[in-house]
């Protein structure tokens, strides 16, 4: 089988967009990623496209054939993709998929949402929705109390601080600052991070990601076609999903995520490459913690060490791995459905060497990670500047 | 708008959520919270039968919720814990009869059957269990 190319990537501005809707977003980064590519809408032969729960945040259902109306591209066939927060990685791997397996040449993997159209308090139960209807969020769960949950018993079992969570705040707002595309692009300190209001015990306002709207795309082509065009393509070595309970309550452990830790390793034994050959890694940051344990699961942390090194400043832009360089769900912001992509399209600006202010020196192999719920879903992407 | 959840929806797991009847799996001895169809771990030579949940356990970790979901508000804040029952099974619940502050990760409690939540003022009242600290015996 041969291989997958990035060839475009585009995104909107990620924030409160109240002058834009749902199909105003997707049509904005499908054109920009389309241009990018240097291609036709003709060349286009599928869409995929990742949105966690449109149906409850702007009651709209359907969202396959309205991003395939939206960017023009009817009658081809298009797909919704959905696994909560991780609905963009999936979206991204069932694109990958189509392309591998030789039935497509070009397609698009998109992903969207709208959160802003209802209040927060719905935002919450909608969220809360990635999680067990049944066995958790009818006892009064919240998302954020899932990941609270994890916080505490890491810092239980391993000495993981509150400051230490902030730690990635801090460094992913500092990212962010440099992100035009960023929803709040600018930097916070420790003591800000440390003195925002409660959520669920022990995160904060400020380890939390926040309510966002905003589309990203890429486009894949196979090999044969992506060697065609003019620019340089990006390319896709190692791709992986992986599952695990629903409920968080039912998982071996409540300190690593293990559908991340499995995705990992098969899409590094995928790709041929180790934790150290990564240059740079766009992670699942929806809470602080979260980061800490991606960095322990995908094997760039020792077990409960993750706190430590984001501390120590290990994983801070151009030093020894540049972490959640476009600022992460944190600070760029987090459309559910979009996530996934936007670290793509970020990723495929830092191999190009395209990222600005934020650019990764002489990065070569990046990763992205993409996690669903409390850990139900992981999707992990290789990408690399060659390919053999 | 909230989700009102069906009639049907919620006398379905009244026998769970009530008295906590459950299964377990013969073959291996592994008890399940809730019930499961087959043995996830013994799959075709799952033996399912009855059981019904000793309500005692621990904490394996909790946190204090602040911010809370729609019918929950009234509540904050709250504790959510995580707890592991003695035979096994893990579940997600509300702690009471306890101030946060006092909550410890390995501390002992039990089951109760409490009022959960509700549908806002005209809705459904809905009851289910939560764990509060089970006192040591006087000396």
């Amino acid at each position: 089988m041969g291989n997958v190319a990035v060839i475009g990537a585009g995104m909107t501005k990620f924030g409160e967009l109240w002058d834009k809707g749902l199909e105003d977003l997707i049509a904005e980064a499908g054109a920009k990623a389309v241009n990018d590519a240097n291609i036709d809408g003709e060349d286009i032969q599928a869409i995929y496209g990742g949105n966690m729960s449109a149906g409850r945040f702007i009651g709209q259902e359907h969202i396959g054939a309205l991003i395939a109306d939206a960017i023009g591209l009817t009658p081809i066939p298009s797909t919704r993709v959905e696994a909560a927060c991780a609905s963009g990685g999936l979206a991204l791997r069932e694109a990958y998929l189509a392309v591998k397996s030789g039935t497509y040449d070009v397609v698009v993997a998109g992903g969207v949402e709208k959160m802003t159209d209802v209040y927060s308090e719905q935002v919450t139960q909608t969220l809360g929705g990635a999680g067990d209807q049944q066995w958790e969020v009818f006892n009064g769960v919240t998302f954020p109390s899932l990941y609270a949950m994890m916080a505490r018993r890491h810092m239980h079992d391993y000495g993981t601080t509150e400051e230490q969570m902030a730690a990635v705040a801090v460094k992913n707002h500092s990212n962010g600052s440099k992100n035009p595309y960023a929803q709040f692009p600018f930097k916070v300190t420790l003591e800000q991070v440390m003195s925002s209001s409660k959520v669920a015990e022990p995160l904060k306002l400020l380890d939390c990601s926040p309510i966002t709207d905003g589309a990203a795309v890429v486009i894949l082509a196979s090999e044969k076609f992506a060697r065609k065009l003019p620019q340089e393509p990006i390319w896709i070595i190692g791709s992986a999903h992986t599952t695990d309970t629903l409920a968080l309550h039912d998982r071996k452990s409540l300190t690593s995520i293990e559908a991340t830790r499995l995705a990992g390793r098969q899409a590094m034994k995928q790709a041929g490459v180790t934790p150290k050959d990564i240059d740079l890694a766009e992670v699942h940051d929806c809470f602080t913690i979260a980061e800490i344990m991606a960095m322990e699961d995908l094997g760039f942390s020792k077990r409960g060490e993750g706190g430590k090194d984001v501390e120590s400043g290990k994983f801070n832009l151009n030093s020894e791995l540049s972490v959640n360089t476009s600022g992460g769900l944190k600070s760029c912001g987090h459309p559910v459905g979009a996530t996934g992509i936007k670290q793509a399209v970020e990723v495929t600006w830092q191999l190009r060497g395209e990222a600005g202010k934020r650019q990764v020196d002489d990065a070569k192999v990046g990763l992205t990670h993409n996690v669903g719920g409390s850990g139900a879903t992981a999707v992990v992407h290789i990408f690399s500047k060659e390919v053999d | 708008m909230p989700h009102r959840k069906s009639l049907a929806s919620i006398w379905r797991r009244i026998p769970q959520r009530y008295r906590g009847e459950s299964t377990m799996c013969l073959n291996c001895g592994r008890h399940f919270f809730p019930p499961r169809h087959f043995c996830p771990y013994c799959r075709r030579k799952s033996k399912i039968a009855p059981y019904t949940i000793s309500g005692r356990g621990k904490v394996m970790s909790y946190t204090v919720v602040h911010v809370a979901q729609e019918g929950f508000e009234r509540q904050v804040p709250y504790v959510i814990a995580i707890v592991e029952l003695e035979e096994g099974p893990k579940l997600t619940a509300q702690l009471c009869a306890v101030e946060p502050e006092d909550v410890r990760i390995g501390m002992p409690v039990e089951m109760s059957f409490r009022r959960i939540s509700e549908d806002k003022d005209d809705g459904i009242i809905h009851y289910g269990y939560k764990f509060s600290p089970i006192l040591s015996p006087k000396k």
